[in-house]
């Protein structure tokens, strides 16, 4: 599902509201790993409390992001890791690209990573005769049918094990069908193990990047992402210049709000923190480290007060099992890197809103989402931002496609909508209308959709208004 | 490359110039999660607690009965090879202690991972030792060096640490303070919890995906 083809999302979301096999798997993923996370932040109290740290710890990193930027950059060279500047997608594509021809690299493992797919950087690398292999056992399994995550925490969440044990049988060499999952895994594994054998690289992403060390931080369960940054010759980290953390000491909070929000772990398989490449005598991991820093649209995010929050996500994927849409529609019919609410609020920003805009009407606003956030982002506020930045009510300078939603009759329509509540002689003549012609009102447009699965409502004869006027409020 | 240059210049220059988090603004003060250290002895209860929640094996031993402790357990699992860095001072008492008569044999690392490579996924298990370990997120924490290299501890499919018993730390914040991370970084630092362990199919926890299957960890006085 590359990004830009024709994106239609209501279609999308039909397709995957019909899908009950689809809807049962989603259901089933976001309920466990709410229940999951539920043991960690037992205590409301805590939690709160660590958010707090979390939140003012990223807005601090946000607060001086240039200047750390730089500190960050200065350490990591002087620990002798190469870095390199990508302000688009097509920038960090070309980097890589070039990297790997300069070591006549073919061969890549990859461990998990947003940002990589952010940029779909395995087509890329793929169009340019490079051998990618995904070694996440999720990201694995969907690379196989050559789908995109649907998840940003559990790639392959949106299949069960029967469809992942189909996907095997048919893709894997030697291997017949089998519900078994430990010969499954001990398939995948042998497997896997040949490759990391043989790569001649390894690309990671980075959880967090710390500043005062100059050191990146994988944060991971299977130690694939170990594997890929150690056994190859050429280890190639990609991460958003967002990503940064000061100090050393900062590490635990934010360590635990990721583990305990993205899967329900106090703490997980490993913690892996490297700060440089092998040094002389050492006798294993990568002679060469490579790190590029991506932008691709955030400098400019950081440029507006309410959306530069949007920065302060770790991506946990919290707020997407939090999500009552997400829950129900899976993250494929949002068509983007990111799903669920953080999806909602950043793809936008980074695609445009025309169309990607669409999928921040996928919100019912309950707040659920930012309650859960880690970091504290008011999702919500950010995705009417969003809405409004779509009808042209905002900072035509900030998002992409701005106003690409503005039509005259819905103008209009508000504007009515406005000086009805505004002066009182409107919201009169509004209130007796309704009671008079209301139930003449013809079924079209919007609401004749609204109707498909609703009953149309009949207006009283007396508004509420007047009732409580003339009856008073009791209060029982 | 002039390209990173000036994408470089570019970047930094749109960061500096952005308004919201200009120096000037109003961040909120940062707060710190603190946790009060505990005496040793809860710390190495909570530690074998929460280590052996998450299906590591974790045995308390004198001295060096831990060699005979591990002789016994791998023979019984039919381990074949067991790789060690004779040169650090776990290394040396395995060396010492093991009985020579054992079909499982030690083997140590030869030369740079390029030559190695095959044996060391030949391996059937590794012994290090570690720095410390973390009671109340229940990790070990291993700073590899030139005579335990990385790969000991993920390739191999059975792991075993030793770890002293004084050297448990009540939390990672405290590490992190004891051991001076901030100044003394390796060039690669990791926290171990467990095996490793995947839940992609249907959320149900699997151990060894990639790394070991078996982590054992013996604490020693
Ligand atoms: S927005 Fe918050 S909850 Fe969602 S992925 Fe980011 S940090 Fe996690």
């Amino acid at each position: 599902m590359a990004s830009n083809e024709k994106f239609n999302f209501a279609q999308s979301v039909a397709e995957a509201l019909a899908d009950s096999q689809l809807r049962a798997n989603f259901r089933f993923a976001t309920d466990t790993l709410i229940q999951r996370r539920g043991t960690v932040f037992a205590s409301p109290e805590e939690t709160n409390f660590l958010r707090d740290v979390g939140s003012s710890m990223k807005k601090d990193v946000l607060a001086n992001l240039p200047d750390l930027l730089e500190r960050f950059e200065a350490k990591c060279i002087k620990n002798g890791i190469v870095v390199h500047w990508a302000e688009t997608a097509k920038d960090a594509n070309e980097i890589i690209l070039s990297i790997l021809n300069e070591k006549s690299a073919k061969k890549v493992v990859k461990g998990k990573s947003m940002a990589s797919e952010e940029i779909h950087l395995n087509a890329y690398l793929e169009e340019h005769d490079k051998e990618v292999v995904e070694t996440d056992f999720g990201e694995f399994i969907i690379q196989l049918c050559n789908e995109p995550p649907s998840h940003i925490i559990v790639p392959a969440v949106h299949k069960n094990r029967k469809q992942i044990a189909e996907v095997l049988a048919e893709h894997v060499e030697g291997m017949e069908y089998t519900e078994d999952v430990d010969i499954m895994l001990e398939n995948v594994r042998n497997t896997l193990r040949e490759h990391f054998k043989t790569a001649d690289a390894g690309i990671s992403g980075v959880n967090f990047g710390i500043v005062e060390t100059g050191s990146l931080c994988l944060v991971e369960n299977e130690g694939n992402g170990r594997m890929c940054t150690t056994v190859p010759p050429l280890h190639i980290a990609l991460m958003g210049i967002e990503k940064l953390i000061e100090n050393v000491e900062d590490i635990p909070a934010i360590y635990r709000l990721l583990c305990g929000s993205a899967t329900g772990q106090r703490i997980t398989t490993y913690f892996n923190m490297i700060s440089g490449p092998r040094k002389k005598d050492e006798r294993d991991g990568p002679k060469e480290v490579h790190l590029v820093l991506l932008d691709n649209g955030r400098s400019r995010i950081m440029n507006d007060p309410q959306l530069g929050d949007v920065l302060k996500c770790i991506r946990c994927g919290t707020c997407l099992n939090h999500c009552p849409v997400f829950t129900r529609i899976g993250g494929h019919a949002y068509g983007s890197t990111y799903p669920g609410p953080i999806g909602e609020i950043l793809v936008p920003q980074l695609e445009g809103l025309n169309p990607k805009g669409a999928i921040a009407t996928a919100s019912s606003l309950c707040d659920a989402c930012s309650e859960a956030c880690p970091v504290r982002i008011p999702i919500p506020e950010i995705i009417r931002r969003m809405r409004d930045e779509s009808y042209g009510h905002g900072d035509p300078n900030s998002v992409a496609g701005y106003g690409y939603k503005k039509n005259c009759v819905e103008s209009m329509v508000w504007r009515g909508w406005k000086w009805s509540q505004t002066s009182p002689f409107m919201n009169k003549v509004m209130l007796k209308g309704l009671a008079l012609f209301g139930k003449w009102i013809p079924v079209v447009g919007p609401l004749k959709s609204w109707m498909s699965v609703r009953s149309k409502p009949t207006f009283g004869k007396n508004s509420l208004k007047d009732l409580v006027k003339k009856e008073g409020v009791r209060h029982e | 490359m002039s390209s990173s240059a000036e994408s470089r210049e570019r970047i930094l220059s749109r960061l500096y110039n952005a308004q919201q988090y200009g120096r000037d603004a109003y961040v909120p003060q940062k707060k710190v999660w603190t946790i009060r250290n505990r005496p040793k002895e809860k710390n190495i209860t909570e530690f074998m607690e929460r280590m052996g929640a998450v299906r590591t094996e974790v045995y308390r031993t004198k001295g060096t009965e831990w060699v005979a402790e591990l002789q016994k357990l791998v023979e019984e699992r039919g381990q074949k090879t067991l790789l060690h860095a004779p040169s650090t001072p776990t290394g040396k008492v395995l060396a010492e202690k093991w009985k020579k008569k054992s079909p499982c044999k030690l083997v140590t690392w030869k030369d740079s991972i390029e030559e190695f490579k095959d044996d060391l996924f030949a391996c059937d298990g590794a012994v290090t030792g570690c720095i410390g370990g973390i009671a109340e997120s229940a990790a070990v924490i291993l700073w590899p060096t030139e005579e335990e290299p990385r790969l000991m501890s993920i390739v191999p499919p059975l792991h075993v640490v030793v770890v002293e018993a004084d050297k448990i730390y009540t939390s990672f914040q405290d590490a992190i303070k004891k051991l001076k991370w901030n100044t003394s970084m390796p060039t690669n630092a990791l926290l171990i919890s467990g095996p490793s362990k995947t839940a992609d199919i249907e959320l149900i926890l699997q151990f060894g995906v990639h790394g070991p299957t078996d982590l054992v960890v013996f604490i020693t006085e």
